[in-house]
């Protein structure tokens, strides 16, 4: 009983004890030290996009600069900071179209991935027919494969067959189809984990497939539908070397193209480069704060007393 | 209304042995028909044909008098209340119960009259608006109970609908369900492993074991007269003392007993003896003529009213079900006395029951 007592009046300081202890652990020197290598070019990223100037240097250093001062000028601090960047990009800069162009692009992509991997992984996971194992290896097997292996033949097939380079339509359907294997593996997993009981009782009231997957299935599987809408969109939204191959005509260009040619042997607008680089993560960043609750699965929590 | 009609139906996945070998089963128009036996009996492979949820490998299916083998679910006319409730949650109450109704096409003051009718006789009227999730199991399950009814269906199937519910509210629903039975009228199905449920709700019972039908009949019957050792062991809690006897053709014996027996001739040397553990009294209580047997107390379950007093009898156990309390200390003998007319004889071999009747032997003749 006295040991019982002991234990319980430990109990309150052992929290706090474990907080310090955790601190001045090695594991905590680990986590920061990574975490400031990751932030640290972001750091740079923010600072030149404020900075107002182009060049890469935020710094002056007279000749003679003492160990000290070349210290400091490894912090990312600016002069001064200014919106000129900004400005300049959304108005001297085709930026605003280019963002345009990738919205178009980004949205239509997610729309035809979403509509094909939702049906193709309901099917993959309530059906049994032959091949389905064989169809969802090979999307794994797809999945080891860096994309860049896939440049060529994307190119030959879409450019050369299709006739669809220098054109939206083609973007988006790569688009869609890369992300497809991922999406409807994604999907499939949380289609198996939806209770069968209430597709076998929808049945017998009378429902068809088809309206057990719209009425019922989609509703429940919003959560995933969601990481996985959000998956697509970035896919489209962040490619860079598919974009830059098929892509000729300027007004046409995607932002991460269009980025790339502040900086290139032409020209070293590093300030709209930075400046632009944070208005393109803008629209993630703020699709993933609204998809938050989503995010956050457990919509079918109740639905079946496990 | 519309009975159903199993003939000769068998059910097998790709090439394993059959899950139901082959049944023959009738269920009558308007009565409630429990599936019951051991888990992995077949009893909700069974239903599940009914439902057209699973295919029927060969035999022919009725129902109503239609042959339904090739029929789709949707077409059958039958309502299925599931283990896990398998309401929609992302619907309300009232959605889900008129879900059916919808897909259904019936007309909106109809579905609305419907779903508040059976609401109101399940006591789910103001739920209406609330979601699955926010409701206690014993609201789900009645959710899909009314989900079930508002079809007005030809059958009713169970599928051990009480199961996910704590004893309390089992007792309460078994209720539930036994008077909307009674006030519908609908030919229903229901499978459980429980044998409390089965004789409280059944019109009718039909014992499986191992996808064979081991027996049908009324709950009475099927427990004062069972078949065989299965049917009788299944039945009544504690279930039936089961005892070997040797057969020596005049007269059963054990280590406890001996008992002279008329007509044992063309039996098997290994017999099996039946006793209700409520058929055994206290031996100052009985007859002089009645059978005793003394043995040591190994466990006593008091239940208030009664008790269960577990006996070691030589190297059998026993369990008796004697009225009132009385202190007894463990290993104590206690003698106890039955009524020869109350033993069960069954073939040791066949597991059969051997009948009075079947001019072979005759039990009540002791």
């Amino acid at each position: 009983m006295n040991t019982m007592i002991e234990r319980l009046r430990e109990g309150r300081a052992a929290p706090v004890k474990r907080a310090l202890r955790d601190i001045f652990s090695w594991r905590f020197a680990l986590l920061i030290f990574s975490a400031l290598i990751v932030v640290y070019p972001l750091l740079w990223v923010v600072s030149l996009a404020f900075s107002g100037q182009q060049s890469l240097t935020l710094v002056q250093l007279p000749q003679d600069a003492s160990l000290g001062q070349q210290l400091l000028a490894l912090i990312p601090l600016p002069e001064q900071w200014t919106l000129d960047n900004f400005r300049a990009v959304l108005t001297e800069q085709p930026f605003l179209r280019w963002i345009g162009n990738s919205l178009v692009v980004a949205l239509a992509t997610t729309l035809v991935g979403l509509t094909l991997s939702c049906s193709a992984a309901y099917a993959f996971s309530r059906f049994r027919f032959t091949g389905r194992q064989r169809g969802l290896t090979l999307f794994l097997i797809s999945q080891m494969f860096p994309a860049v292996l896939m440049l060529i033949p994307l190119y030959v097939i879409v450019v050369q067959w299709l006739g669809l380079g220098n054109s939206w339509l083609g973007l988006i359907l790569v688009y869609a189809i890369t992300a497809l294997p991922f999406c409807v593996w994604m999907l499939k997993g949380y289609f198996d984990t939806l209770p069968y009981e209430i597709e076998e009782s929808a049945l017998l009231e009378g429902a068809s497939r088809w309206t057990i997957f719209i009425r019922i299935i989609l509703p429940l599987a919003r959560p995933a539908i969601a990481v996985t809408g959000l998956f697509a969109f970035m896919t489209a939204w962040n490619e860079f070397i598919l974009a830059s191959i098929f892509m000729d005509d300027e007004s046409l260009y995607t932002v991460p193209v269009g980025l790339r040619f502040f900086v290139s042997d032409y020209a070293s607008e590093w300030g709209y480069f930075a400046a632009g680089s944070i208005l393109v993560s803008l629209p993630v960043i703020l699709l993933f704060l609204s998809l938050q609750r989503y995010l956050v699965a457990g919509l079918s929590a109740g639905a079946v007393k496990g | 209304m519309a009975n159903i009609e199993f003939r000769g139906v068998s059910k097998r996945y790709d090439d394993g042995p059959a899950t139901v070998p082959g049944l023959d089963l009738e269920i009558r128009d308007g009565e409630l028909m429990v599936l019951v036996g051991p888990s992995g009996c077949g009893k909700s492979t069974t239903l599940r044909m009914i439902a057209g949820l699973e295919s029927i490998s060969s035999g022919d299916l009725y129902i109503g008098g239609h042959r339904v083998n090739d029929l789709p679910p949707k077409d059958r006319d039958i309502a299925m209340v599931f283990q896990n409730y398998a309401l929609y949650p992302h619907m309300s109450v009232f959605e889900n119960m008129a879900f059916g109704l919808r897909v259904r096409n019936f007309p909106k003051l109809g579905i609305e009259r419907r779903v508040q009718e059976a609401a109101e006789t399940l006591g789910l009227s103001d739920l209406l608006h609330r979601k699955p999730g926010q409701l206690s199991g014993g609201q789900n399950q009645r959710v899909a109970l009314g989900r079930a009814m508002v079809r007005d269906p030809q059958v009713f199937l169970f599928d051990e609908p009480l199961s996910n519910l704590d004893a309390e509210l089992r007792v309460q629903m078994r209720g539930v369900i036994h008077r909307l039975h009674h006030q519908l009228g609908t030919t229903s199905v229901y499978v459980t492993h429980d044998q409390v449920e089965a004789m409280t709700l059944g019109t009718r019972i039909a014992i499986l074991n191992g996808g064979e039908l081991m027996q049908v009949g009324t709950p009475l019957e099927l427990y004062n007269d069972p078949d065989n050792t299965f049917v009788a062991g299944f039945m009544g809690s504690p279930p039936m003392n089961l005892l070997q006897v040797v057969n020596d053709g005049r007269q059963l014996s054990c280590d406890l007993l001996t008992l002279p027996h008329a007509q044992l001739q063309g039996l098997n040397r290994e017999l099996l003896l039946g006793l209700r553990p409520e058929k055994l009294v206290y031996a100052s209580s009985a007859p002089a003529n009645w059978p005793r047997l003394t043995g040591n107390i190994e466990l006593v379950e008091s239940l208030g009213a009664e008790m269960l007093v577990h006996l070691r009898v030589g190297s059998a156990q026993l369990v008796a079900r004697l009225a009132g309390l009385r202190a007894f200390s463990l290993g104590d003998a206690l003698e106890l006395a039955f009524d020869p007319a109350a033993l069960y004889l069954f073939d040791g071999a066949s597991q059969q029951r051997i009948r009075a009747g079947n001019a072979k032997a005759g039990v009540s003749q002791c």
